[in-house]
C-alpha cells in the first residue's frame, strides 16, 4: 500500500503548486506586471515628450495620484470582500462639503474640520456596510445608493455652490505644503503625498497583520464558512465599510485642500478610476485575493497615462478613450496569462 | 453509560414542508453513530439543530445530562459539539492555521496585530495531536479534498469537542484516503468523542459505525446495531425491502459496431496516450483513484480542453473536436460529476432545462419560443425517465439529487446524443435512485447509446460495466472484461504507477 500512498501524495503536491502558481503567483506577477507596465509607460512619456521627466511634472503625478490612490485604498478593502464600493467619489466630495461647513461656514478650528471629513464618512460607510450586511442588498445596489445620496447631500449642504477655504490659512498645506521638503528642501514632496504612502502602508499592515484584515480576505474567500465558524460576519463587514468610508474622508481633506475649496458638483467618475486601479493592480473582483501595493502602483499607471497624454496634447475627449481602453487592456492581459498557466 | 447527547422529540418546519417530526435520537461518548435515511429523510436538518446552526421548533435536547439550547454555531462549538459540512467550509486563499483559527486569532502585538508565529506553532501542534500531516502555513485552496476535510477535523478539534459530526465525509475520497479518515476516526473514538456518521454508502457504515438510527420522511424509524444485514437497514431507510442484489452482475446486451475511438490522446498531465473504443450498446467504466484523469479524458474528447495531440475517431471518421459545440454537434453529450455548477441551471424550472440544449429546435422564426412544442418534449421526457416532479415547471432546485440527474439525462437525450460520458452518475444519490439511475443507464444501453461511466464507486463499477478501462497517472493502465474483473484487480491497476511512468 506504500505505492499509492506516494503516488498521491505526488499528486497532490502537483495539484497544490499549479492552484498556489495560479492564484498566488498570479498576484504576485499581475503586481511585477502592473509594474513593469508603470516603467514602460514612464520611459515611453520621457522619450516622447522632455517636458514628462521634469521634476515639477513628475510632483504634479504624485500629486494627482494623492486623491484617486487613497480612495483606491479605501475601494481595495471592499473588493476584497468581494462586495464593489461605488460611493467612493461622491462620499469624498461630501466629506470635503462638510469640513468646508465646519470650517468656513462656522469658523472652527482646523481640527475639527479634519474630524468632520473623517467622520461623515465612516457614518456613510456605517449605512452602506449596515445595508449590505443586514439589509442584505447587494454591495452594488447599496453603494449605488449611497453614491447618490452623497452627491445630492453635497449639492444640499453647500447650497450648489462652491465652499472656499480662504480663511483658514493652514488648511491648504493639508494637502500642499511639504513636511518632507521642510526637512530635505531638495525633495519638495507634497504632503498629499506623503499622506498616501502613509496610508498606504497602513492599510497594508491592517489587510496582512490584524484581524480586520484577516476577515477581509476570509470573507471575500468564503462568507458562509466565517460565518459558520463563529465569526460576527456583519459586524466584521459593516466596519469594512466604515473603514473605507473613513479613508474617503482623507480623500476628501487632500481634494478640498488642494483645490483650497470644496467642490460640491465634482466626484462622481471617482469610483470608476479607483476600482479601475484597484483591478490593474490585481486584486481580483470575485475576492479573497488583493494588495495595497498594487492599488497604489495601479493608481500610478492611471495618472501617468492622464498626465502623459496631456503632455503630448492628446485632447482630452481621447484621454478618456485612451484610459477605457487600457483597463480593458490591462485586465485583458491578465486574463490571458492566467490561461496559459 | 448515561449518553453524551440525547435528543428528544425534535420537530423542525422549513416553509412548507415538515423536515423533523418529533425525531428522538442518542449519541454515548466513544462511540460512531452513523445516520442514515434517503436524501430528504431529515438527518442533515437534525443535526444542523444540534450544532446550533438551526434553531428547533419544538422537543429538547440534553448535552451531558444538561438541557442545552443553541443559539448559534459559536455556541455549540464552544461547549464542544463539532460539525463537518458535506460540502466543506473553508476559505480556500487562507493557509490551514488560520482557517483552523478564524474567529478566534491569538492576540499578538499591542492586541491588534496578529501573531502569524505563534497561530502556525498552535496549528501544529493540535495537527500534531491528531497526527495530521499538514503543513499550517499551506494554502488551503492548493489542498486534495482529503486534505482540506482534515483541516476542518482538526479545527473541529481544536475546540476539544467531544461530538463530531461529519455528514458524508467520505463523499470525495478515494479508498487509500478513506482508509486514513477512518484510523483518524478509531483515534477519536478512543479519546471518548462521541462522532455522528452520515452516509449514504452503506459498506463503509459497516466497518466504522457502531449503531445505525435510520430516519424515513422526518421520522424516526429504529436504531439498530451495525451487525443488523444490511437489506433490513435499506428496507427501512426506504420503507421497502430492496430486492435487488447489489452484486448483480451486469447483463450484457450483444454490442454494436464501434462509434467512437480514441488514439493517443494527449492533453496536459493527466491525460497521456489515452486510447480506448467505445461500442453501441454497451457500458464502458472508467474506474481509477482520484486525480487519476478519467475526467480530464471526458473533458478533453468533450472538447471542453484543448488537446496537444491524438485522433478521436467518431462512426469511422476522424473528428476535429476544438469545443462542446463541436462534441454536441456528433451527439457527444457529457454529464459532469458536478451537476449544480456544470449540469443545471437550478434556479429554472424543469421544462427550460430540459431545453436547454435544443432551444433551437423549439422556436419559430428562430426567435420566438414555442411553448407548446417545448410542453411536449419535456412531458415525454419526463415520462420517459420517470422523472419525479410535481410538474414541468417545478424549480430544478428543489429535486431530489436523482431526479436532477434524471433532468440532465433528459436534456442530452433531448439533443439526440447517443454517446454519453457519465462522470460520477450517482455521487450524493440515495440508495434508492441509484438503483433506478443504474436501471436507466442500462436501458440506454440497451436502446443502442454507447455509455461511458466514470465512477469511483468499485461495486458500482463492478456492476454496471460491461468493460472497465482503469486509469493512473493519466494512462489506461489496463481494459478488464466484466467477467474477469474484481475489486482487487481494478485496484491493482489503479495504483500501477511503473506502468503509468513508462507508457
Amino acid at each position: 500500500m506504500a505505492e499509492p500512498k506516494t503516488a498521491t501524495i505526488e499528486a497532490e503536491e502537483r495539484v497544490a503548486t499549479t492552484f498556489r502558481a495560479q492564484v498566488f503567483g498570479s498576484i504576485a506577477r499581475q503586481k511585477l506586471f502592473a509594474f513593469a507596465s508603470l516603467i514602460v509607460l514612464m520611459v515611453f512619456f520621457g522619450f516622447a515628450s522632455p517636458a514628462f521627466m521634469q521634476v515639477e511634472n513628475l510632483l504634479g503625478i504624485l500629486q494627482s495620484t494623492a486623491v484617486n490612490g487613497v480612495l483606491a485604498i479605501a475601494s481595495t478593502f471592499v473588493i476584497i470582500t468581494a462586495g464593489i464600493d461605488l460611493s467612493v467619489g461622491t462620499l469624498m466630495t461630501f466629506c470635503a462639503v462638510m469640513a468646508g461647513v465646519f470650517l468656513t461656514n462656522w469658523q472652527l478650528p482646523l481640527w475639527t474640520g479634519v474630524l468632520a471629513a473623517i467622520a461623515t464618512g465612516a457614518m456613510s460607510g456605517l449605512l452602506s456596510g449596515t445595508f449590505v450586511a443586514k439589509l442584505k442588498l447587494p454591495p452594488f445596489i447599496a453603494t449605488l445608493g449611497m453614491m447618490l445620496v452623497n452627491k445630492g447631500l453635497a449639492l444640499v449642504v453647500a447650497g450648489d455652490k462652491p465652499i472656499y477655504f480662504s480663511d483658514s490659512e493652514n488648511f491648504s498645506t493639508i494637502s500642499q505644503g511639504s513636511m518632507i521638503g521642510y526637512v530635505l528642501p531638495s525633495l519638495p514632496v507634497p504632503n498629499s503625498v506623503l499622506i498616501l504612502f502613509v496610508l498606504a502602508i497602513a492599510a497594508s499592515a491592517v489587510l496582512s497583520r490584524t484581524a480586520l484584515g484577516r476577515y477581509t480576505f476570509a470573507l471575500g474567500s468564503n462568507e458562509e464558512a466565517v460565518r459558520l465558524s463563529g465569526v460576527n460576519v456583519d459586524r466584521w463587514k459593516i466596519t469594512i465599510y466604515v473603514l473605507a468610508g473613513a479613508i474617503c474622508g482623507v480623500a476628501g481633506l487632500l481634494i478640498a485642500s488642494r483645490l483650497n475649496s470644496a467642490q460640491p458638483a465634482l466626484g462622481q467618475g471617482y469610483e470608476l478610476e479607483a476600482i479601475a486601479a484597484v483591478v490593474i493592480g490585481g486584486t481580483s473582483l470575485s475576492g479573497g485575493t488583493g494588495t495595497v501595493l498594487g492599488t497604489i502602483i495601479g493608481a500610478f499607471i492611471m495618472s501617468v497615462l492622464t498626465n502623459g497624454l496631456r503632455i503630448l496634447s492628446v485632447p482630452q475627449e481621447w484621454q478618456i478613450v485612451v484610459t477605457g481602453v487600457i483597463i480593458i487592456l490591462a485586465v485583458y492581459i491578465d486574463i490571458l496569462r492566467r490561461r496559459k498557466l | 453509560m448515561s449518553p453524551l447527547v440525547s435528543v428528544q422529540n425534535v420537530s423542525k418546519n422549513f416553509p412548507g414542508v415538515r423536515a423533523l417530526s418529533r425525531v428522538s435520537f442518542e449519541l454515548l461518548a466513544g462511540e460512531v453513530h452513523a445516520l442514515v435515511g434517503e436524501n430528504g429523510a431529515g438527518k442533515s436538518t437534525l443535526m444542523k439543530i444540534l450544532a446550533g446552526i438551526y434553531p428547533r421548533d419544538g422537543g429538547e435536547i440534553l448535552y451531558n445530562g444538561e438541557l442545552v439550547n443553541f443559539a448559534s454555531p459559536r455556541a455549540a462549538q464552544m461547549m464542544g459539539i463539532g460539525i463537518i459540512h458535506q460540502e466543506l467550509q473553508l476559505m480556500n486563499h487562507l493557509t490551514v492555521a488560520q482557517n483552523i483559527f478564524i474567529g478566534r486569532e491569538p492576540p499578538g502585538r499591542l492586541g491588534v496585530f496578529l501573531d502569524e508565529d505563534k497561530l502556525n506553532r498552535q496549528a501544529r501542534e493540535i495537527l500534531a495531536h491528531m497526527h495530521l500531516k499538514l503543513d499550517p502555513r499551506a494554502i488551503v485552496g492548493g489542498l486534495t479534498v482529503a486534505k482540506q476535510q482534515m483541516v476542518e477535523i482538526a479545527k473541529a478539534l481544536s475546540f476539544n469537542s467531544r461530538v463530531l459530526i461529519m455528514d458524508e465525509p467520505t463523499a470525495a475520497l478515494n479508498n487509500a484516503e478513506i482508509a486514513e479518515l477512518f484510523n483518524i476516526i478509531r483515534e477519536l473514538k478512543a479519546r471518548g468523542v462521541g462522532i455522528v456518521y452520515i452516509s449514504h454508502k452503506m459498506d463503509e457504515l459497516k466497518q466504522i459505525s457502531d449503531r445505525v438510527t435510520v430516519l424515513r420522511d422526518g421520522h424516526y424509524v429504529a436504531t439498530v446495531p451495525t451487525a443488523t444485514p444490511l437489506d433490513t437497514i435499506i428496507g427501512m431507510m426506504v420503507g421497502r425491502t430492496l430486492k435487488e442484489d447489489v452484486q448483480h452482475p451486469p447483463l450484457v446486451a450483444p454490442r454494436g459496431e464501434v462509434v467512437l475511438e480514441v488514439r493517443n490522446l494527449n492533453c496536459g498531465p493527466l491525460v497521456r496516450n489515452v486510447g480506448f473504443t467505445l461500442r453501441r450498446g454497451e457500458i464502458l467504466g472508467f474506474a481509477g483513484l482520484m486525480g487519476a484523469g478519467r475526467t480530464e479524458v471526458a473533458r478533453a474528447i468533450f472538447g471542453a480542453d484543448r488537446i496537444e495531440s491524438g485522433e478521436i475517431i467518431v462512426r469511422g471518421a476522424a473528428a476535429s473536436i476544438k469545443s462542446p459545440a463541436d462534441a454536441v454537434a456528433l451527439g457527444i453529450g457529457y454529464l459532469s460529476e458536478d451537476r449544480k455548477r456544470f449540469g443545471l441551471a437550478v434556479g429554472m424550472d424543469v421544462a427550460s432545462n430540459v431545453v436547454m440544449a435544443t432551444l433551437a429546435r423549439h422556436l419559430k422564426f428562430k426567435f420566438v419560443l414555442r411553448q407548446q412544442a417545448i410542453r411536449a418534449t419535456v412531458e415525454s421526457f419526463i415520462r420517459l425517465l420517470s422523472i419525479r416532479t410535481p410538474s414541468a415547471t417545478q424549480q430544478v432546485g428543489l429535486l431530489s439529487g436523482g431526479n436532477q440527474q434524471k433532468v440532465v439525462i433528459a436534456k442530452w437525450l433531448a439533443r439526440d446524443c447517443d454517446i454519453l460520458f457519465f462522470d460520477e452518475p450517482t455521487r450524493g444519490i440515495d440508495v434508492g435512485a441509484k438503483a433506478e439511475i443504474h436501471k436507466l443507464l442500462r436501458s440506454l444501453a440497451d436502446q443502442g447509446k454507447a455509455i461511458v461511466m466514470i465512477s469511483s464507486e468499485l461495486p458500482e463499477i463492478l456492476r454496471m460495466s460491461d468493460r472497465i478501462a482503469v486509469m493512473c497517472e493519466g494512462c489506461i493502465t489496463g481494459v478488464l472484461e466484466w467477467k474477469g474483473a474484481t475489486q482487487e484487480r481494478i485496484m491493482q491497476l489503479a495504483t500501477q504507477r511503473e506502468k503509468a511512468k513508462a507508457a
